[in-house]
């Protein structure tokens, strides 16, 4: 059966406590969790308290800030720092975002943060994203078609058939969604999980793909597909504010449409 | 040692090409349970009270049976179809999981084949 503890070895211990030199009418802990895999030790939540005068509006600015002046071994994504690279994802007071665009003033009290959840983690707050990268990468996402596009010009779309494409084509690929997806916790190594769906589903609604009867070939699975059973948590944590779970709606409607 | 690529795991055996009936299959019926569902229980809480006469003479009806016979199917049919689900996303034991499915739908089967004959033998009696 599925197991409902973390193993002996992953289990969270108490971590260090580093108390900040400036202080403050604004100060605030960060509770975060840390993992490094060349030791033998089990992962542990260390506190870090920080005068928020001093410091950035966002999560990250937060982090960046215990990484430059407090602790430097602290790991992490980042890049884009504006919501667009999908580097930052981590599970931030309960809820799997993006530390760049999740302000340190939406947490009451103490913050919580953990890297993103049932992945395996390499070191801190970075998890191991491969396989969920394979999984992308087994939809084929890209436009395919067997029309050679006419020569000096573009494949060309309504108004109307790209608006088909809107709140599909802004995933980021972050796989907040993915991993807050129960679902895909217990069957992850079959389930695509809600960002690949969506992401598949961007290529279905697509007017200039060809290969949307494949593409849905390809998904007709118990497990590939229908172990979605519309919890809703891609929808809630989504940081871009898209509904992955109606993406996978229309998938499962395109199925029913096919028969007939 | 494993050499074996995510790309060549995600992919696996690719896809079973089933699934959309099971899905179709549950809905239906759980739409279909719920007037059924409803009329059951309507009858049954008069008949709680009622002798056992009343309920004989109610399942003398050919419209009473048909809609009984129909809601044990149903109800046998989206039980079997969602202990499958559970059993899929719980077991993740390969024979473990087909075992269960396998005994799940043969057990509803069974309760589904014993209550209509049990209705029937009310009807003909």
């Amino acid at each position: 059966m599925v197991q409902l503890r973390l193993p002996l070895n992953s289990r969270l211990q108490k971590g260090k406590t580093y108390i900040s030199s400036s202080k403050g009418q604004n100060m605030k802990t960060f509770h975060i969790y840390r993992y490094d895999p060349d030791s033998e030790e089990n992962p542990r939540l260390d506190s870090y308290e920080l005068n928020l005068d001093e410091c950035g509006a966002m999560v990250l600015d937060a982090l960046i800030k215990i990484k430059n002046e407090v602790d430097t071994t602290l790991t992490f994504r980042r890049s884009c720092r504006e919501g667009i690279c999908g580097s930052c994802a981590m599970n931030i007071d309960g809820t799997n975002t993006l530390a760049c665009i999740k302000p340190i003033a939406e947490c009451k009290g103490d913050i919580k943060i953990t890297p993103l959840p049932h992945l395996y983690v390499i070191k801190d707050l970075v998890p191991d994203l491969s396989f969920a990268y394979a999984q992308y990468a087994s939809i084929q996402p890209w436009l395919q078609s067997d029309e050679t596009p006419p020569p000096n010009k573009e494949r060309l779309q309504s108004k109307e058939e790209r608006e088909k494409i809107d709140g599909l084509w802004e995933c980021i690929l972050c796989f907040c969604c993915t991993t807050s997806c129960p679902s895909y916790w217990w069957n992850g190594d079959k389930y695509l999980g809600p960002a690949t769906l969506l992401q598949s589903y961007r290529w279905i609604a697509d007017s200039r793909d060809e290969a949307a009867g494949e593409r849905l070939d390809n998904l007709e699975d118990p497990f590939k597909l229908y172990r979605c059973h519309t919890i809703m948590n891609c929808t809630n944590t989504c940081p871009k504010g898209l509904n992955p779970a109606k993406a996978i709606g229309s998938i499962k409607t395109k199925m029913i449409e096919r028969i007939g | 040692m494993k050499y074996e690529t995510p790309l060549h795991e995600a992919q696996s055996l690719g896809s079973a090409k089933t699934g959309v009936q099971h899905w179709m299959a549950q809905r239906v019926s759980a739409i279909a349970l719920i007037p059924l569902g409803v009329w059951f229980i309507a009858f049954f809480t008069i008949f709680l009270t009622a002798p056992f006469e009343a309920a004989e003479q109610w399942l003398s009806s050919e419209w009473s049976v048909a809609f009984a016979i129909l809601l044990t199917l149903c109800l046998f049919y989206h039980g079997y179809l969602g202990m499958r689900t559970i059993w899929e996303d719980y077991v993740p034991h390969e024979s473990s999981r087909w075992s269960l499915i396998i005994a799940t739908k043969l057990l509803c089967a069974l309760m589904a084949i014993v209550a209509v004959v049990s209705i029937l033998q009310v009807f003909l009696s």
